[in-house]
């Protein structure tokens, strides 16, 4: 079972880059309720933002996932 | 500039109990959608609303942490090679025309009817297509439950699906690798329709979208729940920024729902590579049939609003509500409950067989 090394540093930076991300968010929110919610052209802010955090914390919940040894099937056929 | 200033005060101020709140919810949703392909929206809304949310803000918040949630799902389906993105892409255009006339559908029977109106019509279009689609899929997941007791192979493709397979229609034939032929998308594009429809209706597209691919179209139940992933994607991303040009997204509330929806659906997607194609079903139809209950429950309140039936006491209103939104809660949590346990036996089965495999390997 011992094979296959655990992504622990991938973890830990996107972890740090997860975390970063929300604190940023939750530091501004004045700011972001300011400009997030203008419509028109800022309609592009929320997009991004929700592709952005989806890249960082998706790759973060991936490799926890995989660390604490929850992982798919080895030999799965999908018919 | 007055608008701005109303935009700003549709977002509330944010606790860390509702942060919590938000979390948790958006984690077992996740793990439900990562699983069946949707699902969670229909406690999500109507939990933003109950934290002062207005359902307008509370819906577009939800759908711009629906996208990037089936993004990262789909792609990690993808890699267990689950994921039609043909199909998906072809029913997601379609979807999208499906939303834009159901939301105007919405618009006017809320135009003539009123709030209760449009509540009215919601749960009778939750009380009609689930208890026909939610019936027929959690009868059909017995059935095949029974005959995979004797492990012979799973999903014999429908009748209809058979028929629909065999039609050819020159130049509208296109190859889905999911059903491994050619069919004409004369077929997928109404059924893509039909689930933006409901997606504009109910908040949850996946009730029709994941049936009709199995039954209507023969695609096995694992692939058309991932596939459905993507159809959610497009119909997401299109729909919030719909909502974001009108300035109606509170960001800080789709991304606190994604941290935790993200969790899920990781182990929801990582779920399906244990299970036999009837668990989607099961899960599916299980969720699909409580929730007809909830709403259902919420049939007669409006009724009563509309003057259709005799007025109901404050009472009886409020004990109803409550109950209804319970029942939600306790739709998402069994679902959640029957992925955690398939996932958990998974898991310990594989890890048996690979402690048996290996003294065999030294011999």
């Amino acid at each position: 079972m011992a094979e296959k090394k655990k992504p622990v540093g991938k973890l830990i930076i996107y972890g740090i880059c997860s975390v970063a991300l929300y604190t940023l968010l939750l530091t501004n929110q004045e700011l972001i309720n300011q400009n997030f919610g203008r419509g028109g052209w800022y309609a592009l802010l929320p997009i991004v933002t929700a592709f952005v955090f989806s890249f960082i914390h998706g790759n973060f919940t991936s490799y926890f996932w995989t660390v604490l040894g929850v992982e798919a099937k080895r030999k799965k056929e999908v018919k | 500039m007055h608008d701005i200033a109303q935009t700003v005060s549709n977002f509330v101020d944010l606790n860390w109990m509702n942060m919590t709140y938000l979390f948790i919810v958006g984690f077992v949703g996740g793990l439900v959608s990562g699983f069946i392909g949707s699902g969670g929206a229909f406690v999500l809304t109507p939990g933003m609303m109950s934290m002062g949310v207005p359902g307008l803000v509370a819906v577009a918040s939800n759908m711009c942490h629906k996208f990037p949630k089936a993004f990262v799902g789909a792609i990690k389906r993808a890699k267990y090679g689950q994921v039609d993105v043909k199909l998906g892409l072809i029913m997601g255009a379609s979807a999208e025309a499906g939303v834009l006339i159901g939301a105007q559908i919405q618009e006017n029977i809320k135009k003539s009817f009123g709030d209760a109106g449009s509540n009215l019509y919601v749960s009778m279009a939750f009380v009609i297509v689930l208890a026909i689609v939610g019936g027929f899929v959690l009868r059909d997941a017995f059935k095949s439950m029974k005959n995979n007791k004797t492990e012979v192979e799973e999903e014999k493709v429908t009748k209809i699906a058979r028929w629909v397979q065999s039609v050819n229609i020159p130049g509208t034939m296109v190859y889905f690798k999911s059903i491994d032929r050619k069919i004409s998308i004369l077929f997928t594009v109404p059924l893509g329709f039909a689930t933006g429809m409901l997606a504009a209706t109910i908040a949850v597209g996946g009730f029709i979208g994941v049936p009709a691919m199995i039954y209507i179209l023969g695609v096995p139940s694992l692939m058309a729940s991932a596939t459905e992933l993507v159809i959610a994607f497009v119909m997401g991303l299109g729909g919030s920024f719909k909502y974001a040009l009108h300035g109606f997204v509170d960001i800080r509330l789709s991304m606190i729902i994604l941290a935790g929806s993200l969790f899920g659906v990781q182990l929801g997607a990582i779920g399906t590579t244990y299970v036999k194609g009837y668990m989607i079903k099961l899960v599916m139809g299980t969720i699909m049939i409580i929730v007809l209950f909830s709403r259902g429950l919420m049939v007669p309140v409006y009724s009563a609003q509309l003057g259709i039936i005799p007025a109901l006491g404050d009472m009886t209103v409020k004990i109803l509500k409550n109950v209804s939104f319970s029942m939600m809660v306790l739709a998402l949590f069994t679902g959640a409950f029957i992925v955690l346990k398939a996932l958990w036996k998974g898991i310990r089965e594989e890890k048996r067989s690979i402690a048996q495999e290996k003294p065999q390997e030294v011999r």
